[in-house]
């Protein structure tokens, strides 16, 4: 799986267009992760398990994504876009989303 | 008998040392946040002089006359929060509108970080491209306290070209000076 977030893939010819796929998921805050991250926001600081949590995150909705892309016969996906709303307090949606393409 | 005046001090002292805990602990955080802060600048202009300097630019193309032999879509995040010292004083910063300048410098280190990751992340690539920074707040628990900290999302497509030995042309940093 070929992902970019270019127009192409540089170095190859899109032979086939398959539209728009997407991933996401929405992801809360672990109890015991909050209450460590709770304690650090007092001082401030990287908040170690958040950026941790919502790497796996995007990792796993880029995942979505390319399963998606797989399913209708692609082997690439071009112009990748992330993108992040929190939809409740302690919770936030993450969702990237791009364009499924064959190369050569 | 006797004693009726010192009771009478002490109901006095004691809430006044009980009010006043939450403002030495706010401080107490302040002075603590202060050095995290600092330190943390520390290693960023460390690492910003001395780490791989990849040149990250927001355009498709950069040069179409070299063959490309790697390409592939890079991310780094970070998640960074104010003190609640600092936190306390931008709220007073709202009565009086202005330039909040806890949450600048909160921003700042956090996009600066956030692209050290990145570079950090491809260490072979020529240069990034089409370079996306994405900033969202991450709410509080308590959600009426606003926010938690903001998380960078910085992103784009690593590039690798045939020849190694030759450099592509110098291009200025996508980090911001201090």
């Amino acid at each position: 799986m070929i992902l970019t977030n270019l127009e192409t893939v540089p170095g190859r010819r899109i032979v086939e267009h398959y539209g728009l796929v997407s991933g996401s998921t929405v992801r809360a805050k672990h109890v015991g992760r909050d209450i460590a991250a709770s304690f650090k926001n007092l001082v401030g600081g990287e908040l170690k398990g958040y950026t941790e949590l919502l790497s796996e995150s995007r990792n796993e909705a880029t995942r979505r994504m390319g399963e998606q892309a797989i399913a209708l016969g692609a082997n690439a996906v071009v112009n990748i876009r992330f993108s992040t709303s929190s939809v409740a307090q302690g919770a936030s949606e993450l969702y990237v989303y791009g364009t499924a393409v064959r190369v050569e | 008998m006797s004693n009726s005046t010192e009771p009478s001090l002490w109901m006095l002292v004691l809430p006044l040392v009980i009010y006043s805990l939450p403002f030495v602990a706010l401080v107490f955080c302040g002075f603590i946040g202060g050095f995290v802060e600092r330190r943390h600048y520390a290693s960023i202009r460390l690492r910003e002089q001395t780490g791989p300097r990849i040149p990250l630019v927001p355009v498709r193309t950069w040069d179409p006359s070299r063959t490309i032999v790697e390409s592939r879509l890079v991310s780094a995040s970070v998640v960074v929060s104010l003190d609640h010292f600092k936190r306390f004083l931008a709220r007073l910063r709202n009565i009086f509108g202005g330039r909040v300048r806890a949450y600048e410098s909160l921003l700042d280190r956090a996009r600066r970080e956030a692209l050290l990751r990145l570079q950090a992340e491809c260490p072979g690539a020529d240069i990034i491209l089409n370079l996306r920074i994405e900033t969202s707040s991450i709410a509080n628990t308590k959600g009426k306290q606003g926010a938690g900290g903001v998380e960078v999302l910085a992103y784009g497509t690593m590039v690798r070209y045939a020849s190694p030995e030759a450099t592509p042309p110098p291009v200025p940093m996508a980090t911001a000076a201090a």
